[in-house]
């Protein structure tokens, strides 16, 4: 027992709190700011295991950009609350139960062989480990292609999102 | 950090168990979409934790472009998902997803 | 002494079947020209095919000469299943050749005289176009003759004998509409069918027993078994012979079955001269004669033969006696002396009955054809009568004697025929009759003396009721206009009966007592003894037929009869002329015993047995309902529920399985959300436990 393993189980805790949170919650504002929550936590482990710059990227992108839109969404359509039907029950229980199935096998996956339980990760790590130079050094040599071919694709879903909102120019408010 | 990798698998896991429950437990529209980016987020996780345990090896940085792709992917993905939504909304005047149910048979 | 059998002919010997092939030819002949050419080629073709039938049987006669074990001629195989073979074989021996030539000589001049005959009845009965089809049937009854006397065979010898009983009835009905009540003549021709086949009932009973018995029905073979096993079987062939006996009976116009015999004088006089006195009668007598190795076994049928064929001979000439139609007289004169024929055989002197067929059938034919004649000169003269006169109302029948009377003067040739017919039936010698009557009378002296009695005093009514006949009809005065009218008939008539009367005379050669040339001839063929001439027996009989005939004298010569006067020996024979007059009532008694309760039973069992009871209520009641029932149980229980009900039901529970199934689809993305994870979970198991 190391203090590495007791900071791991606390972020570990808030980070799977968080998520719960974010799924019970009733008000989906709350639900995104959970989510945030999370976002933060993962990016502390992130940073935990040396990978600094996608640390960053993930406060910066994940919780920064893409969080701020879903808040705009939820209160450009009001729907931060749902009248609550009785449709399907069932659902919540069963959904529960699969869940907990999924956990159990992927504990099963994970421990039920003991030979590489105490794997760590103690490998010594080189001086810019994860920092932007070493990342964006394999990022525009070796994985070039599929960096531009993401520029296109988010050029892509930029025009896209304009034109699903859109619409037909003459039903346009 | 001197975790054994299976605890943060582990850990990616529940996030991501938790992420399907929530898609398969709430009717807002918008939470399952959050539902969907913890999932994705969860898979980050084990990426990351993979490229450290190969540290100091060259392919170990794998991961980290990896992960960063992703979170761009994710990124366009919200981006047109949330538009999707938005022009839905227009029409049925409630993103709860029961209501999208006209292949009702 | 029997005949060998040489399967397959030599020399002339093959072309016997020729004598059933020609007349068989003349008909058709006859059959496919004869309604588009005239009388003379239709009597011409007729009388040719006869003609070659005597032909080839003076050629058998004359191979026989050279040959007299006789031979079995094969002409083809009929049925033949394992053992048993009938063939269509002829047996050319001594006793059919004797058949044949008499047959075929007799039928020609018969056919000769009836074309002039039937030229003058077609048109006296109105109907000229029916010439053609007598000569054809007339044909055809030769060529079933000639199968029935060459068969080899018990079974082609019962299709001549059908043959010659359907020509019968073809030719008795010949004119079908005419007659009492306008079906007399087909009635006649109905009960003379009718009787032949219980008589032919009898032969097929016999046919049977015989195969039954002996495992053949060839004459040869059934001779021989009953020459080797004929003792230990006498029961068998009592039973054998006593139903060719009825067979016989039938044929032969016998009792109890000769009752057709008469009522067959409906048809034409030829008819009458050639099928029922010359050769259809006789086949019973041939076929009894043939028979001679079964009879022979059974002392018991022999003797009821000739005490039948004696019975017959008395009671037939007693009914004679009082007979007033012409041709009526001559028909109960040949059942009697068909009655001695078959007591003749009854003895065993086959001879005696063969010679006595022969002559009988020349003298016979003669006096039919004679009365034909006259006849036939009587309808000229009624017919010349009605021409003139104002013509009585009354039906004028040309048979009838009374009407007859003084013909000696206007029908000279006809009277002369007749009377040497007359003397030569009556057995006066030195004509042919005396000769086989008397030999006939000598056997029966020695063999059995009841049926010598009953012959001889047969004999002596024959020669009474035969001077009855010629003195009513020749002597005296004309008792009607039309019998002082009568002419003489032409040539054509008259030349068949001179020719006729010439064998009549001279037929005694062919069996007289030194020389007994037929004894000898038959002797190849059968077992014969050669009859002593018996003096005795001879002046016996020649001075009954003398008294008869003075008697007839006396009775009807010495005051002939007059104008509507009655028969004398009604006031002196009483109760007993009536009963003669009307055959003793046999047929009446025969109609009241059997023919009525006959025809109750076959109402009955129609009417009721089949009509009420089997179709109206079987048939229509009990298996039309059932199966109206069957069917509708069918069609609205089976079919409409069973049936039905599956395919329905296969319809209805794909409904109901789509329609649960479709449940599935909810519409919800959450579920199909669920439905994914479900499946993702159940492959990981799979991956981490399997």
């Amino acid at each position: 027992m190391n203090v590495d393993l007791i900071l791991f189980i606390g972020i570990g805790l808030v980070a799977v709190i968080s998520a719960i949170s974010m799924l019970a919650s009733q008000n989906a504002i709350y639900s995104a700011l959970f989510l945030v929550i999370n976002f933060i936590t993962i990016a502390t482990l992130f940073l935990l295991m040396n990978a600094a710059f996608i640390a960053m990227v993930q406060i910066t992108v994940y919780a920064g950009a893409i969080m701020v839109l879903f808040l705009f969404v939820i209160m450009l359509l009001g729907a931060e609350r749902l009248q609550p039907t009785g449709s399907m029950p069932w659902q919540l229980p069963v959904a529960v139960l699969l869940g907990v199935v999924l956990i159990a096998e992927v504990v099963f996956a994970l421990f039920h062989d003991a030979s590489n339980a105490a794997q760590g990760l103690s490998g010594n790590v080189t001086q810019g480990f994860g920092s932007p130079t070493s990342i964006g050094l394999i990022l525009f040599d070796q994985y070039l292609v599929p960096f531009e071919i993401t520029s296109i694709l988010l050029l892509v879903g930029m025009i896209g999102a304009i034109v699903i909102t859109r619409g037909r120019g003459k039903e346009n408010r | 950090m001197n975790v054994p990798l299976n605890y943060l698998l582990a850990l990616s896991g529940v996030l991501f168990a938790i992420g399907v429950v929530g898609v398969l437990v709430r009717r807002n529209a918008i939470v399952i979409f959050m539902s969907i980016e913890l999932m994705l987020n969860s898979a980050n996780l084990a990426f990351i934790a993979f490229a450290r345990s190969f540290a100091p090896a060259a392919e170990a940085l794998r991961g980290h472009v990896l992960v960063f792709f992703v979170i761009a992917v994710a990124a366009a993905e919200v981006a047109v998902g949330l538009a999707l939504i938005v022009v839905i909304f227009r029409t049925k005047k409630s993103i709860d997803v029961d209501q999208v149910s006209s292949l009702k048979g | 002494m029997l005949s060998s059998e040489i399967v397959g002919g030599s020399g002339l010997f093959s072309i016997a079947p020729l004598i059933i092939a020609f007349p068989i030819l003349g008909l058709l002949i006859n059959l496919i020209f004869g309604r588009r050419s005239n009388e003379r080629f239709v009597g011409i073709v007729a009388s040719s095919a006869i003609g070659l039938a005597f032909v080839v049987a003076v050629t058998q006669f004359v191979a026989l000469l050279g040959q007299p074990e006789g031979v079995s001629v094969h002409v083809a195989d009929w049925i033949t299943i394992a053992d048993f073979s009938v063939p269509w074989s002829l047996k050319v021996d001594t006793l059919s050749a004797t058949m044949m030539l008499m047959v075929t000589g007799v039928s020609t001049l018969i056919h000769i005289y009836a074309i002039g005959y039937m030229h003058d009845d077609v048109r006296f009965q109105g109907d000229p176009g029916r010439f053609t089809r007598f000569f054809i049937f007339f044909n055809l009854f030769v060529a079933a003759m000639m199968i029935l006397v060459t068969a080899n065979n018990f079974l082609m010898m019962f299709v001549g004998w059908e043959g010659v009983g359907l020509c019968s009835y073809l030719l008795i009905g010949f004119w079908y509409e005419k007659g009492a009540d306008g079906i007399g003549n087909a009635v006649a021709g109905k009960k003379a069918f009718v009787t032949n086949r219980i008589g032919d009932f009898g032969f097929l009973i016999a046919m049977f027993l015989i195969f039954g018995a002996v495992g053949s029905l060839q004459f040869d073979e059934v001779f021989h078994w009953a020459h080797e096993h004929g003792l230990a079987n006498e029961g068998v062939i009592t039973a054998i012979t006593l139903f060719l006996l009825l067979g016989a009976t039938g044929k032969s116009a016998q009792i109890p079955l000769y009752v057709w015999l008469p009522d067959a004088m409906a048809g034409p006089t030829p008819v009458s001269a050639l099928i029922h006195a010359a050769t259809m009668v006789t086949a019973g007598i041939y076929m009894i004669a043939r028979n001679q190795a079964l009879f022979a076994v059974s002392e018991f049928s022999s003797s009821l033969v000739a005490i039948v064929g004696g019975a017959t001979a008395l009671f037939a000439a007693t009914i004679a006696v009082a007979q007033f139609d012409i041709k009526k007289v001559l028909a109960y004169s040949t059942i009697s002396q068909l009655g001695f024929m078959l007591a003749a055989v009854g003895i065993g002197a086959q001879v005696a009955s063969m010679f006595h067929l022969v002559t009988h059938a020349f003298f016979k034919a003669l006096l039919f054809l004679s009365a034909g004649s006259v006849i036939l000169g009587i309808e000229h003269g009624h017919h010349h009568l009605e021409h003139d006169s104002h013509g009585g109302d009354e039906p004028f029948d040309p048979n009838d004697m009374r009407n007859m009377g003084g013909l000696r003067s206007r029908m000279k040739t006809t009277f002369w025929v007749y009377l040497i017919g007359a003397l030569a039936l009556s057995g006066v010698p030195p004509f042919a009759g005396f000769f086989s009557k008397d030999e006939i009378l000598a056997d029966a002296v020695q063999e059995n003396t009841l049926v010598y009695i009953l012959l001889a005093v047969a004999a002596f009514f024959t020669a009474f009721y035969m001077g009855r006949q010629i003195l009513m009809v020749f002597f005296g005065a004309a008792r009607s206009e039309a019998a002082e009218h009568a002419p003489e008939n032409p040539p054509l008539i008259t030349i068949p009966l001179s020719l006729l009367a010439f064998g009549a005379v001279i037929g005694g050669a062919l069996n007289l007592p030194g020389l007994h040339s037929l004894t000898d001839w038959i002797e190849h063929t059968l077992h014969v003894h050669v009859s002593e001439f018996n003096l005795q027996v001879a002046a016996i009989s020649t001075g009954l037929a003398l008294l008869a005939i003075g008697l007839a004298w006396l009775i009807y010569g010495r005051k002939p009869l007059t104008r509507g006067q009655a028969d004398p020996l009604r006031k002196w024979l009483g109760p007993i002329f009536v009963g003669m007059e009307n055959k003793w009532w046999v047929d009446e008694i025969y109609n009241a015993i059997i023919i009525r309760p006959y025809i109750a039973l076959a109402a009955f069992l129609a009417d009721v047995v089949d009509w009420r009871f089997w179709h109206d209520w079987f048939h229509d009641t009990v298996l039309a309902r059932s199966f109206r029932l069957g069917t509708q149980w069918l069609s609205s229980g089976f079919d409409a529920h069973v049936i039905d009900g599956a395919v329905n039901g296969l319809g209805s529970l794909t409904k109901g399985a789509a329609a649960r199934l479709r449940l599935v689809q909810t519409g919800y993305v959450r579920n199909y959300a669920l439905a994914l994870f479900v499946g993702v979970l159940l492959i990981l198991s799979y991956f981490l436990f399997v």
